[in-house]
């Protein structure tokens, strides 16, 4: 019985990975199916023929490099702004009785209540006049806008797990409330650093109506942006669109493989008694 | 080392006070136990001595300075806690070495005192690992040994044996009172356990409610409780308690308890008849009297504890509790006569106050 569970466990697992990766799959094999057999060849697991061309030719002739550096420095620089932002004003709704707390908390959960598509016409106006629009720094701040509240009610849950006494016995060891954040809570709190990192980074990666309403011209397009040019106005390059969509997933994968080992940390905190 | 001087310390959350006017003087080298049920207060005085917890007024002064505004980093205390408080992310030397890095100490300087505190506290074959890699008792020697590298003014520990295993305690309590006789360090010590304070305490502060019951030396606390609530809290078993009212006998006071036993003082007490006071006699003075006069009581329950039994009496529908270092058994059910020895007795009035029996041996003569 025990065994049979097991393997009904393991099975129902399987299912649900193949499930969840097989669009993946897919996206690898239309990437280097070469174009002739994309339609003649029927619905098939692997090309009779594969070929890189299309990773070549997008590299090569298209702006995909572009977009791929602009989505690196939005991202990455979102997920810094973000996490610097959401740690302190996460500890200090952690940590901090003061005025005016839960109004602040309630305003933040409000903006997270807005379908965004309403907002995106008063910020095209707000950021216009400004020179933000078209620009990198303008998609900057907007994420870090609306990625704030959600990291840092993340990180707060996460401070809410390293106990007072700890900063406590710091402060009498001699640091300043300051210093007891750098170095003791702020290590703690490594997993759920990554956490909100990876969180943001994905999500400002794959943003697309922001990027889409804000940026006009291929100089500042991000990649989610950028595929939309493979779709010209009478058939859809699949084959090249699939390429650079495999090759976006890379900075990505980078990403979590570099933090994994603290977000792992991160799920299992707090089941075991320090 | 320093002394430190409590005037009139209040602390209130908002509307909601906690601490109502505390007065207490700590000479240099004492060893102060704060001792009270849970929510008494005495963890928070403990804190606003540490400068974790701010003072609503009041004064607070360490060393002769006054401390009010200072914050915990410049006041020169180490504390314990009961949760240790290890920096998980740290080594064992680093969690004791810590401060004096903070300080930025000559490095020799401080790896001459983690040696020195390791090898006092047995820590040696344990510097480099983890907390986590720790068990309990190691976890609280390294807790201590974060605090006695530093040399501080004073020590203050947070019911820092609380997370141990009995034997584990007894252990440690005997050490701290070793480490206390050596470096004779000011400490203030909070503890819920009554028998840490009486086997620790230079002098006991019993707490309750926000307020200080009563100050003095263990024994004073035990043999002349200032009321009732000290009277309870100090022992164990605890003492038993019986409400009467005074009546005149022929030559002395009596009480005549709500059963309508009658328990003579052995003195004339300066209360109008009928007052109605308490009755206090520690369950190891309660005289078992195998044919003479007294109370009548029968057993309910015996508790063997080695040392000796705890049996839980009846007297006339009283509940009632014995000490006993005679191990005669006795079951639940029989029968046996107690005494209320005289001199033995204390005597709380309506207030709760104490009231000097002068018959008492050592006891302050009324005031």
């Amino acid at each position: 019985m025990g065994i049979l569970l097991t393997i009904a466990h393991r099975l129902a697992i399987l299912v649900y990975v193949a499930f969840a990766l097989f669009p993946l799959y897919w996206l690898l094999k239309v990437s280097v199916t070469p174009n002739d057999l994309l339609y003649s060849e029927g619905v098939r697991m692997w090309p009779s023929h594969a070929t890189l061309e299309h990773y070549r030719y997008v590299i090569e002739n298209s702006a995909f490099p572009i977009f791929f550096r602009n989505s690196l420095i939005v991202a990455g620089s979102t997920a810094l702004a973000v996490t610097l932002i959401s740690s302190l004003s996460g500890y200090a709704l952690s940590r901090f009785v003061f005025r005016g707390k839960y109004a602040v908390v309630a305003l933040m959960l409000i903006t997270q209540m807005f379908p965004l598509v309403m907002l995106v016409a008063p910020i095209f106006k707000m950021l216009s006049p400004l020179g933000l629009t078209n620009s990198l720094t303008g998609l900057i701040i907007v994420y870090t806008a609306f990625n704030v509240p959600f990291a840092t009610f993340l990180m707060q849950s996460f401070f809410d797990g390293i106990p007072r006494d700890l900063e406590d016995a710091a402060m009498i060891d001699g640091a300043s409330r300051f210093t007891a954040f750098r170095q003791i809570i702020l290590p703690l709190t490594l997993p759920g650093i990554a956490a909100t990192l990876g969180f943001v980074f994905t999500a400002a990666w794959s943003e697309l109506l922001f990027a889409l309403m804000l940026i006009s011209g291929n100089d500042s397009a991000t990649f989610p942006v950028g595929l939309l040019t493979f779709v010209s106005k009478f058939s859809v390059d699949f084959g090249q669109m699939m390429a650079a969509g495999v090759m976006a997933l890379v900075p990505a994968c980078l990403f979590f493989l570099l933090i994994q080992r603290y977000l792992v940390q991160g799920l299992t905190a707090g089941a075991v008694k320090g | 080392m320093a002394s430190i001087e409590m005037r009139d310390i209040v602390k209130s959350y908002g509307d909601h006070p906690v601490l109502h006017g505390v007065d207490l003087s700590i000479a240099d080298g004492e060893f102060i136990v704060l001792v009270g049920p849970s929510g008494c207060g005495k963890s928070t005085l403990l804190r606003m001595i540490a400068g974790l917890e701010s003072i609503s007024s009041g004064t607070m002064s360490i060393g002769g300075r006054e401390v009010n505004d200072l914050k915990p980093k410049d006041r020169d205390i180490a504390m314990v806690f009961q949760s240790y408080a290890l920096y998980p992310h740290m080594t064992v030397a680093d969690n004791m070495s810590y401060s004096l890095r903070l300080r930025r100490s000559p490095k020799e300087k401080i790896a001459a005192a983690v040696a020195a505190a390791s090898s006092k506290l047995g820590l040696d074959p344990y510097l480099d690992r983890r907390p986590k890699a720790l068990s309990g008792g190691q976890r609280q020697r390294v807790a201590m040994g974060r605090a006695i590298v530093r040399q501080p003014k004073a020590f203050l520990f947070d019911e820092p044996l609380s997370n141990l295993d009995a034997r584990l305690r007894e252990q440690m309590r005997a050490e701290i009172k070793r480490m206390h006789a050596e470096f004779g360090a000011t400490s203030v010590y909070v503890t819920h356990d009554q028998i840490e304070a009486m086997t620790l305490a230079s002098r006991i502060v019993a707490m309750n409610a926000g307020e200080v019951q009563q100050i003095g030396a263990p024994l004073e606390l035990y043999d002349r409780p200032a009321n009732l609530f000290v009277a309870g809290f100090i022992g164990s078993p605890g003492m038993n308690m019986l409400e009467g009212t005074v009546i005149s006998e022929t030559g002395s006071s009596a009480v005549r308890l709500t059963n309508g036993t009658t328990i003579s003082l052995g003195q004339r007490v300066d209360l109008a008849e009928g007052t109605s006071v308490t009755l206090g006699i520690r369950p190891e003075h309660v005289a078992i009297r195998p044919n003479g006069d007294g109370a009548a009581a029968t057993v309910e329950l015996v508790e063997p504890t080695g040392l000796g039994i705890i049996l839980h009496l009846k007297v006339h529908g009283l509940p009632f509790k014995i000490f006993s270092s005679d191990r005669a058994l006795l079951a639940p059910g029989a029968g046996l006569t107690v005494g209320f020895p005289p001199e033995r007795l204390h005597l709380f009035g309506p207030d709760g106050r104490r009231i000097p029996l002068e018959a008492r041996p050592g006891d302050a003569p009324s005031s």
